[in-house]
């Protein structure tokens, strides 16, 4: 290449000439390379695994490229990460399920998607890590024994069915899970800790005038309009019944006293995407809003001082499992429950641990952080060195703790659940109206 | 056209002309419509659609009164964008043919208003925030010179950041119409007006504006539909704080309400469809055209 290069710089003649053999030259190279690749494949082997290629589809927060790099490397076949928005997955799902192998979906999705018959059960004794599994997320149950909110979609109560073909959930656990859970993490809201000088304890903070114009909530309808419900109901509003699944007066009620704070200026924005919500903060657009864990990460990475507050309301939980599609079956399947299975196994909750988030099986992630990780992120003491994200960056220095504090205190008190309403299409439509108002 | 056709296979020369963008459009814009229509009368429950005929999704559509909000809202950004985008692509165009008599410098000069669409329409979106916000360079400058003390929260997050973000997008589309059309011209015509004795505010009403009549409801086309069409520049460019139809429609979709957005998307193809009908009948492109 360097040599046509020097050639055609000197502008002779033979310039066109040069290049063209050149592009020849390369054009015959290519072809042979892609010859020897057909020549030196191996013997077509038939049904074995490691000819297997498993296609992975859920949200950029869950199925990450370097996770199903590794799980290739150490389980021999190939898995393909897909990254699809949690609303797109389920429309995947229902009408194009051929199109997926693996779908990390998040356990309010199952209320929807479940039902399609799209998804096959996982059976829970092929899954070996299955008994140590956290009874948060197996039997929804708290650490200390006492049930956890039912406020929202709790995960346990979508993760059992009967028989297999049960469009129905079953109450308690049984041997056949709907999907089968990997992470999970407690929400709350982010704040700017050095523009609000104070601290910070209330939902009821996000609706305070002090922080007029300096407000945001996430505009996804069934999670924005649970942040709100958490304020509202923290300033002594209102008491809802069950704020995961709204009556139609709760939501016109909700809905009001928002297009009533929007008209008095209290939101800054509405944020629809990660990035935005990082930039809203980072900009000090806004002091106070909604978020995830790994935008607050991001935000901390810049150098900007930025606390996932925990509240004394609690925090608003979510989780992920990963469902069989119901086309798998024979080798596909075996593949699907290996890739399960090597999920729990610990590289992944301890990668996942890194950008906030729990694994499903704790004991084995936590084998895989080190000490000081460890501290950090699972049992709420101060850094002993600087702590890095997935992906080596620094994002918090030593002596740090984690906002929250450690697992028990942030996954034991959640006081609801992302979930989807009976009066979903309506509660859309009110928020379409809010948002425009 | 007919009348000179004398065989056959003239008759047919003209279908077999228009045959393929007949069949690009049927394909490409005729079954997605026709799609979208039959949906709107489905039914669903938010995650499957049942092919049951149903009134129910334009009863809701065409009962809330969140649909004239969003209408009045979008028509709103159409028309102040239409106005600004008339009157700076106007002033560039007359600039450029009647100013710069020079060809080479008016094909260079048109050449620099594109530089602009070098790059995506989102990085040239997204490049204002930065720009426009509260800690941004704009109000940085303002309280620098002592204008402000307090940064303008107005200028981004706002209806504001919205319209001038569809300006700074869609200019060039009322440009090069209307460009176009004023090139077209006859030098002799305004010579002629100046020799009767006509003013050049005359000279510009009486000649220049109803020959370019053509370039500018063609750029209008453009404007119209691409706001009326737009949801990315309304949900960036205002914070989420607000909405248009077509972003009202998109969280419909992600709620996998398909059948109401089609609803929705079938209403606004009609407005949009009527708005294009007013601008064709105010000026009738095809004889204009034809000239």
């Amino acid at each position: 290449m360097t040599q046509s290069g020097t050639q055609s710089g000197k502008k002779t003649p033979a310039d066109g000439l040069t290049r063209r053999r050149f592009l020849q030259t390369s054009a015959a190279t290519a072809g042979a390379a892609a010859g020897a690749g057909v020549l030196g494949a191996p013997m077509i082997w038939a049904q074995e695994l490691k000819d297997v290629t498993l296609n992975w589809a859920g949200p950029s927060y869950s199925v990450i490229a370097d996770i199903a790099e590794k799980a290739s490397a150490d389980l021999g076949f190939n898995i393909v990460p897909q990254t699809v928005e949690s609303t797109a997955l389920m429309a995947k799902v229902v009408n194009q399920p051929e199109t997926i192998d693996i779908a990390d979906l998040e356990f309010w999705a199952m209320q929807k998607v479940w039902r399609s018959g799209q998804v096959q059960p996982v059976d829970v004794a092929k899954i070996a890590n299955w008994g140590m599994m956290t009874p948060l997320m197996r039997e929804g149950k708290n650490f200390d024994g006492s049930d956890l909110s039912r406020q929202g979609t709790m995960p346990a109560e979508v993760m059992y069915i009967a028989a297999a073909g049960d469009t129905e959930f079953a109450a308690s656990p049984t041997e056949l899970a709907t999907i089968m859970p990997t992470i999970y993490n407690a929400d709350t809201v982010g704040i700017r800790s050095d523009l609000i000088g104070r601290p910070i304890e209330s939902w009821a903070e996000l609706f305070n005038p002090e922080f007029k114009g300096k407000t945001a909530l996430v505009n996804i309808p069934q999670i924005g309009i649970m942040d709100a419900a958490m304020a509202l109901e923290a300033m002594g509003e209102v008491t809802y019944g069950d704020k995961g699944n709204m009556t139609t007066e709760e939501i016109d009620l909700t809905i009001n006293r928002l297009i009533e704070l929007k008209k008095a200026g209290q939101f800054r924005a509405f944020w629809s995407t990660f990035d935005e919500s990082v930039n809203l903060m980072a900009g000090g657009e806004v002091v106070i809003q909604s978020m995830w864990s790994p935008a607050v990460t991001a935000v901390k990475s810049r150098g900007i001082q930025c606390t996932y507050q925990g509240l004394k309301e609690g925090y608003r939980g979510w989780g992920l499992g990963m469902g069989l599609m119901g086309h798998l079956d024979g080798i596909k399947r075996d593949a699907g429950y290996a890739f399960l299975n090597w999920y729990l196994t610990g590289w992944q909750g301890a990668f996942i641990a890194r950008q906030g988030y729990y694994s499903s099986v704790p004991d084995t992630a936590k084998a895989n952080l080190s000490a000081n990780e460890l501290g950090y992120w699972y049992e709420g003491k101060a850094a002993t060195e600087d702590i890095l994200d997935p992906y080596g960056a620094v994002m918090d220095k030593a002596g740090a703790m984690r906002d929250g504090g450690s697992f028990e205190a942030r996954m034991g008190n959640v006081g609801c659940w992302n979930t989807v309403m009976d009066e979903e299409r309506y509660m859309v439509q009110r928020w379409n109206e809010f948002v425009s108002a | 056209m007919s009348s000179r056709s004398s065989g056959g296979v003239s008759r047919l020369s003209p279908y077999l002309q228009v045959a393929p963008l007949a069949l690009i459009m049927l394909a490409m814009v005729g079954i997605p419509i026709g799609t979208v229509i039959l949906l709107s009368f489905w039914e669903s429950d938010g995650i499957a659609v049942f092919p049951t005929f149903t009134w129910q999704n334009y009863a809701e559509v065409l009962t809330s009164p969140l649909t004239l909000t969003l209408f009045l809202n979008t028509l709103k950004y159409a028309l102040i964008t239409l106005a600004a985008t008339i009157l700076i692509g106007f002033t560039c165009s007359y600039f450029l043919v009647f100013h710069v008599r020079n060809l080479k410098w008016q094909i260079g000069l048109f050449l620099l208003c594109t530089i602009p669409f070098w790059t995506s329409n989102v990085i040239r979106m997204v490049s204002w925030i930065p720009f426009l916000g509260r800690e941004g360079l704009f109000n940085q400058l303002l309280i620098g010179a002592g204008v402000i003390d307090q940064p303008l929260d107005v200028l981004l997050y706002s209806d504001f950041a919205v319209v001038l973000t569809y300006i700074h997008l869609f200019t060039l589309f009322m440009i090069v119409p209307i460009f176009n059309s004023m090139s077209k011209i006859n030098p002799s015509l305004i010579e002629a007006a100046r020799d009767a004795g006509a003013s050049p505010w005359q000279i510009l009403t009486g000649v220049i504006i109803p020959l370019s009549k053509t370039g500018i409801a063609l750029g209008a086309i453009f404007v119209v539909t691409l706001v009326m069409g737009d949801f990315f520049v309304v949900r960036v460019m205002s914070g989420g704080q607000s909405a248009s139809v077509v972003s009202a429609m998109k969280n419909n979709i992600d709620q996998l309400f398909y059948p109401v957005a089609s609803a929705m998307a079938v209403l606004l193809v009609v407005v949009v469809l009527m708005m294009v009908a007013a601008i064709l009948r105010v000026v009738d492109i095809r004889s204009e055209l034809a000239r």
